[in-house]
């Protein structure tokens, strides 16, 4: 069972608010799911190298240069941008 | 018969005998999502405007007898996860409302230079988390067989708008299962290209290791026609593969006598539906009549798929998405300080099903857990895929239900993930191999459409394709229309 106090923990790294009753119902719900996974255990995994992908490609690389911009390219980028100051996006103190 | 009931191949076949046009057909089927998507509830988006511009072109390049694509002049949907130039793309999320791409996919761009007609944005389950298009943030889809049940999901708006003549095909995409599920629910072709043969590029990402693009159609023939265009290399997207695209329609032409048909044993499982078991059954013994040899195999891992499934897509999502945080585009909302501004946004603009996603997520990639969930279920990955590849050098292709179900009520199991996710069941195998698979219409329950599902080898699409037509060709299931 994973506690609310973990949930809350989970949220914060999420970078998501919940409400207490939304907390409530995630700590049962995730708990259910990851019994289910614990299935997983089952099978014997020790000489199996993970997969991460199925291409069978590896190191693909391109050259280094930018593609021809479309001039109203940066407009249409800023347009949705929901905060933005003299052409640049508006970000609130870091520090 | 009703212009917006024909399939690409029928419709392309008048327009290059000029017995209808672009434009005429393109209205027929604006006419049609005026009158019925008020209740179907298909698209997000509408373009008529753009649509008629573009069926315009069409018939200016046919007047002038150039050579056209097979897909020039034809109305299609695209599932609203697929970025479209100027056109709003939400995802069917709050978080992108009101956000307009300034670039297009690569397929989209490929189906423009193919002459395609765009009508509209398709709904889906939010960011493509779900099995039922319930759980996106503008409403349900309804399944045009029965509008009280689920088209299934997540490509559900795709696939309910083919069934109810909204469009003569769509895009979909499948990570899952999102194409071939609302596919089986909704009675069409829903076909699964192998990872790495479809461009990825202007997909909004939701599991980077599974996520495919492919069509959704009214058979096989147009499902291999919109394939062609499609398939192929795209510097944009690194993980699309090198080397020549074979004509489809040459798969098509030749049978199926003496090719060897896997069943594995796994498949039917207790639980099943038992109608849904007979219709596979009576459409594997209807291939065994056209020649095939059928053989039973076996897949003792395939049960693990959905735990497997349900580590790696919820892990990949919580990176993908956390691109989503008010600052570079979408809704954002105000708050004291910068986290503040992260964690309102996405608690307030992101739903349900998104957010137990991200959070489970998050938590098997956190410290601790990773190797014992994350990596753990990489691994099992490798024990699936391998098994199946080992299948498939001893036949030529598998079969399964797309579904153990029927399509289920709209409602009766949003508050139930786990059951949701038990969806997924006949799915996971070839979305963790990155396997081709089509579902294509293979009967009726009580007027509900079930499922057949035909796995292949990597980049084997052909020979699922000749497969599936050679079922079409013999059976009359996907020539059934919903009455709306």
């Amino acid at each position: 069972m994973i506690s609310k106090k973990e949930v809350q923990h989970i949220a914060k790294l999420a970078r998501i608010d919940f409400s207490e009753k939304e907390l409530l119902k995630l700590s049962k719900q995730l708990s259910a799911i990851l019994d289910y996974i614990e299935k997983l255990k089952e099978v014997d995994t020790s000489k199996v190298e993970p997969t991460a992908q199925v291409t069978g490609l590896e190191n693909v690389i391109r050259e280094d240069k930018s593609k021809i911009q479309n001039p109203k390219s940066k407009i249409q980028i800023l347009n949705g941008v929901p905060r933005k100051k003299d052409g640049y996006v508006k970000v609130k103190a870091v520090l | 018969m009703n212009l917006y009931d024909l399939t690409i191949h029928e419709a392309a076949d008048l327009l290059r005998k000029k017995k209808v046009s672009s434009v005429e057909l393109t209205k027929a089927v604006l006419c049609r999502i005026k009158k019925v998507d008020e209740e179907i509830f298909a698209f997000l988006t509408k373009t008529p405007q753009l649509a008629l511009a573009q069926a315009e072109e069409v018939d200016k390049k046919i007047a002038a007898a150039q050579n056209i694509s097979p897909l020039a002049g034809i109305p299609v949907a695209i599932k609203d996860n697929i970025v479209t130039y100027g056109i709003k793309t939400t995802c069917a999320s709050r978080i992108l409302e009101n956000y307009i791409p300034p670039f297009d996919a690569t397929v989209v761009e490929r189906l423009k230079n193919a002459g395609a007609v765009i009508v509209g944005k398709t709904n889906l389950d939010e960011f493509g988390h779900g099995s039922s298009t319930e759980h996106s943030a503008f409403g349900p889809t309804h399944n045009p067989w029965d509008k009280t049940k689920v088209p299934g999901g997540s490509s559900g708006g795709s696939a309910a708008a083919i069934a109810s003549g909204e469009c003569l095909f769509a895009l979909g995409t499948d990570t899952g299962g999102s194409i071939r599920q609302p596919a089986g629910f909704c009675a069409v072709s829903g076909l699964r290209p192998t990872y790495g043969r479809v461009s990825r590029y202007g997909l909004i990402a939701m599991t980077s290791s599974m996520d495919v693009i492919g069509p959704m159609t009214k058979d096989v023939e147009d499902a291999s026609l919109v394939l062609q265009v499609l398939a192929g290399k795209d510097e944009l997207d690194s993980t699309t593969v090198e080397g020549p695209v074979p004509s489809y329609s040459h798969f098509l032409k030749e049978d199926i006598k003496g090719l060897k048909v896997g069943v594995p044993k796994e498949f039917f499982i207790e639980g099943m539906d038992w109608q849904v078991e007979r219709s596979i059954k009576e459409a594997i013994e209807k291939l065994a009549s056209l020649g095939a040899s059928v053989k039973e195999i076996t897949l003792p891992h395939t049960v693990y798929g959905v735990a497997c499934y349900y580590i790696i897509t919820p892990s990949e999502i919580s990176s993908n998405l956390s691109r989503f945080d008010g600052i570079k585009y979408g809704l954002s909302k105000e708050a004291g300080n910068l986290f503040k501004v992260y964690t309102k946004t996405r608690g307030e603009s992101f739903g349900q099903e998104v957010k137990r996603r991200i959070m489970l997520g998050t938590y098997t990639l956190s410290a601790g857990y990773y190797e014992a969930y994350y990596l753990k279920a990489q691994k099992v990955r490798t024990v699936i895929k391998n098994e199946v590849l080992r299948a498939l050098e001893e036949v030529d292709v598998i079969i399964a239900p797309t579904s153990p179900n029927l399509p289920f009520k709209l409602g009766s199991q949003i508050d139930a993930p786990l059951k949701m996710y038990l969806e997924d069941i006949f799915m996971d195998t070839a979305s963790l191999a990155g396997l081709p698979a089509i579902s294509i219409p293979c009967g009726f329950i009580k007027g509900l459409p079930v499922g057949l599902q035909i796995m292949g080898k990597p980049f084997d699409e052909g020979t699922v394709l000749k497969v599936a037509n050679n079922y079409q060709q013999a059976t009359e299931w996907h020539k059934q229309r919903p009455k709306l």
